[in-house]
């Protein structure tokens, strides 16, 4: 059980969080044939798009309704309505998902009455799908962001339906899932006879394919099908407390019952899951899976010399964190310094002393008798100051490939994550010195003091 | 003092911007900043152009006062590199909150300049202002003015919000923060008759370091370089330079103007990319010391190391020729380092198929056609398609742009080089278009190109099929 805390400083210093639009973004960016575009000046969108091409070397296709300062004043509407029609002349998408930002939440321009008049305007975008999600920069997280999308993405598309899909999972993956865990989780889910169909799904947008033509919209993810069908299914599974709220949204909507998963990362979290698809789809878990737990409590096994004892210091968004602090914790690591970007009811069932919603100066601080940073590619600064061995997880991943390739779910992403700790720690390892035990004796154990010598005659602990 | 808009209204009206004067008074109103299209717009607003242009300064705190996004979303991004200081690459935010917005932020801000001085005691805060802040009202300037009597620190505000216009304009605001609070506030130890400012340059990969060995051989001290790699204090006082180069096409033209105004320091407008644009700038730099007063066997000793570095650089340049001969450069880039990279490349054997002009004032055009001939292809805003097509059709060998478009090229497996602000190469001077042409050649004759391209085995012989096995 860990105390929430929220720092008190008037400045943030290197900064941990990101803010909300741009987590709607890359959920956005996780419906096919979609626009993702923020309602807001044009450097709202340049600096999400920079960071997106940067973590995922990827074309990104992002796009703003570019205020200023006048139409801020006047209201957005005509933006808004230039901006759907030019990229609906341009692209015709499926979807346009849109997202306030701070500019046009302090405005206070009411997007959805914008909208119905929009549509009342012009019937010839009647079959392009616009969702909306209201998220200001100066409220919570990147992951808050995503989760607010998920969520309108359900209220905007999903229907009940009467003609059910027996095999058909919807699953609510959170941000802090990669493209390869998804298509990870797909393949789990699968192996069961089950079809899985993730809403919103990065694997198939952001997984670095070579595309047979130039578009300038997402290619692939969950197509507006899959989306208009959710009611569908037999059963929804979430993963991450972020998709709560959608998964709760989607059973209103549809009746289609939910299932949390907190994590997916660790023996006994993926066991839960694997025996929910095995009740679910009635069947037997499959040979594949049960050798690859087998390999998982071996590497398990063989690590576990190396991670006990140490001291982790992670920053990382609410899901991550719980994902990742969890696991290091069930290794035998202490998460010696914890530091997040938003509140989340997981936060105080973490296994710390503390969870500060902060900076990296915040960890920083906290991280000197460490042993191993996590956190995401702007703790590089940090870990050459204190000369940390620096593990990068999380969004953005910009000074290292293949961040979206990156496993950490299912039996088999969670050996791999075993094999990176361990051999972190490995490499870290110092050589003994005759002087190493040498200073330690004198400072761990403390010198006896004789010149000082016990005047308490016997009444003393040490006396006696 | 000016309000934001004057100052806006200021620097479009520049007089040293040839672009500016051939228009007439009620155009010249408008400014330069070209009304985006909602829906179909790229590139960053008048706060990325701001924090470009000063965050280069390295021990200086660079605070945004604003919401998350302005700072959370892209600090740390750029490469421009230090000899010192790594304090400009710390991101300091105000990061305010709901309340704050209500409520407003002055305060907020107040309270972390002390916690900065107290923490980091950086010779002067800059202080960016962004749309939010300036919505409600936040009065950056008046809390500066409090901060800079309360600590005795110069606390700089830097008033360009992201909704006043594009990057450029944003460049051009930041010139105007330094004129009005920083140049001119200190004195250097000692001044030389050969001393200049370089206005514009960034140091993006260390791209000062290849030009400061000529100069140091020359005996020219760069005084103070605006704004890369440089310290708060030589920044202050740049004003005794006795001559300045304005580097990156007109982003900073303003603060080469005023300079050349209010102290006297004439300039000339110069490139360190390419051989000859080098040479030029040496040349001219040279040509101005003297005009000042300096003594003019500068003038021979420039030429001598002229001559001695294009010997130097053609020979090497001379290895790659035979390799890059006849190949076609698709160049996309923004501002002047068009021209300057077309007769580079140019000089190395290599056509340029097209390059972007978006950025670039009719007098850069002129010099485009003037390089290329009267049919160059000049694309004022390529969209995207067209390059990929351009590519894919193999009416170019290679394009050269910034990180932002290099997808499309590699999505048709075409080999790409980064000429823009995250590259990890430096181009400028002599030892830079070698190094450049040397980054092409490698680009162009990997071997990763040929195995990419080539289709998997089943593709191009018929698929073993059922009957096929059958029969």
């Amino acid at each position: 059980m860990a105390t929430v805390n929220t720092n008190h400083k008037a400045c943030t210093v290197n900064p941990l969080k990101m803010s909300q639009p741009i987590g709607a973004a890359l959920a956005f960016m996780g419906l096919n044939n979609c626009m993702p575009t923020l309602h807001g000046s044009q450097g709202c969108t340049s600096f999400g798009l920079v960071l997106f091409v940067r973590h995922f070397r990827e074309m990104i296709p992002m796009q703003t309704t570019a205020m200023n300062e006048v139409t801020t004043i006047l209201g957005g509407m005509e933006n808004i309505e230039q901006a759907i029609m030019n990229i609906w002349q341009r692209a015709k998408p499926d979807v346009i998902g849109l997202a306030s930002t701070g500019l046009t939440e302090t405005k206070g321009d009411d997007v959805d009455a914008y909208l119905k008049l929009i549509r009342a305007r012009h019937s010839e975008i009647a079959d392009m799908a616009i969702v909306y999600a209201s998220t200001p920069d100066y409220v919570g997280a990147f992951q808050d962001g995503w989760s607010k999308a998920v969520t309108c993405i359900v209220q905007e598309t999903a229907v009940p339906c009467s003609v059910k899909q027996v095999n058909r999972v919807n699953v609510l993956p959170g941000s802090h899932l990669t493209p390869g865990d998804i298509d990870e989780i797909r393949e789990i889910i699968e192996a069961f006879g089950l079809d899985a169909v993730f809403i919103p799904d990065i694997s198939g947008s952001l997984d670095g394919h070579i595309p047979e033509d130039f578009t300038p919209t997402t290619l692939g993810g969950t197509t507006l099908e899959q989306l208009r069908t959710m009611g569908a299914a037999r059963a929804t599974i979430a993963i991450g407390e972020q998709m709560h709220a959608a998964a709760i949204e989607l059973e209103m909507k549809t009746g289609v019952p939910y299932t949390m998963f907190d994590r997916l990362t660790g023996l006994e979290a993926n066991d839960r899951f694997l025996q929910h698809l095995s009740v679910l789809s009635g069947k037997p878990v499959p040979m594949k899976y049960r050798r690859q737990r087998s390999q998982l409590q071996d590497a398990m096994l063989d690590a576990h010399f190396f991670t006990g004892g140490k001291k982790v210091a992670i920053g990382a968004e609410p899901d991550l964190l719980w994902s990742l602090g969890n696991f290091l914790v069930e290794m035998g690591c202490e998460l010696g310094a914890v530091v997040t970007t938003t509140h989340s009811p997981v936060l105080e069932k973490l296994p710390a002393e503390e969870v500060l919603i902060g900076d990296l100066e915040d960890l920083e601080m906290r991280a000197k008798e460490c042993d191993l940073l996590i956190t995401h590619s702007h703790g590089r600064q940090m870990a050459e100051r204190l000369k940390l061995p620096f593990l990068r997880y999380g969004f953005p991943t910009f000074d290292r490939l293949g961040a979206a390739h990156k496993v950490t779910v299912g039996y088999q992403g969670t050996k791999e994550l075993v094999f990176e700790l361990g051999n972190t720690f490995l490499a870290d390892e110092h050589d003994a010195t005759p002087e190493t035990w040498r200073d330690r004796i004198r400072t761990d154990f403390g010198e006896v003091d004789t010149a000082s010598a016990c005047t308490s005659n016997g009444s003393c602990a040490s006396c006696n | 003092m000016a309000t934001l808009s004057e100052k806006v209204q200021d620097v479009f009206n520049e007089p040293g911007c040839d672009k500016n004067q051939a228009k007439g008074e009620k155009e010249r109103k408008k400014g330069c900043t070209k009304q985006l299209t909602p829906g179909a717009a790229a590139g960053g607003c008048a706060f990325d152009g701001a924090k470009i242009a000063l965050q280069p300064i390295t021990d200086v705190a660079h605070l945004v006062h604003g919401p998350i996004a302005c700072e959370g979303n892209g600090w740390d991004n750029r490469g421009a590199k230090s000899s010192g200081s790594q304090l400009y690459r710390t991101g300091f935010t105000t990061d305010i909150n709901e309340l704050d917005v209500i409520y407003g932020g002055e305060k907020r801000l107040f309270k972390s300049v002390r916690e900065i001085i107290d923490k980091y005691d950086p010779p002067a805060v800059f202080v960016y202002q962004t749309c939010v802040t300036a919505l409600i009202g936040d009065d950056i300037e008046a809390v500066c003015k409090a901060a800079t009597a309360k600590f005795g620190k110069p606390i700089i505000p830097v008033n360009a919000p992201g909704f006043v216009g594009a990057k450029n304009l944003g460049n051009k605001l930041a010139g105007e923060a330094l004129l009005e609070y920083v140049i001119g506030t200190e004195e250097p130890e000692f001044t030389t008759p050969y001393d200049i400012n370089i206005i514009g340059e960034y140091n993006l990969a260390g791209e000062l370091w290849q030009i400061k060995p000529l100069l140091d051989e020359l005996g020219i001290r760069v005084l103070s370089c605006i704004s890369g790699d440089a310290k708060y204090k030589e920044v202050a006082y740049s004003h005794r330079a006795r001559a300045a180069m304005m580097v990156c096409s007109k982003a900073m033209i303003n603060v080469a103007r005023k300079m050349e105004e209010r102290y006297g320091i004439p300039f000339f407008e110069g490139s360190f990319y390419g051989i000859s644009d080098t040479s030029e700038s040496l040349r001219q730099i040279a040509n101005l010391l003297v005009a000042r007063g300096a003594p003019s066997d500068i003038i021979m000793r420039t030429e001598k190391l002229i001559f001695r570095e294009e010997i130097r650089a053609w020979k090497q340049i001379n290895h790659y020729r035979p390799k890059l001969q006849g190949k076609k450069v698709l160049l996309i880039t923004g501002g002047v380092k068009s021209w300057s990279v077309v007769s580079a490349l140019q000089e190395s054997g290599m056509e340029i198929v097209g390059t972007s002009v978006k950025k670039s004032t009719d007098e850069d055009k002129e010099k485009i056609k003037d390089l290329m001939g009267e049919d160059a292809h000049m694309f004022d805003d390529m969209r995207p398609r067209d390059m990929y097509a351009m590519l894919k059709e193999s009416r170019a060998d290679i394009m050269l742009s910034g990180g932002r478009s290099q997808f499309v090229a590699l999505k048709v497996k075409m080999p790409w080089l980064d000429i823009n602000q995250e590259r990890h190469h430096a181009y400028a001077g002599y030892v830079g278009m070698v190094e450049l042409v040397k980054q092409i050649e490698q680009a162009l004759y990997h071997p990763v190109w040929e195995q990419v391209r080539r289709p998997a085995p089943w593709e191009t012989v018929p698929a073993i099929t059922a009957e096929a096995k059958a029969a």
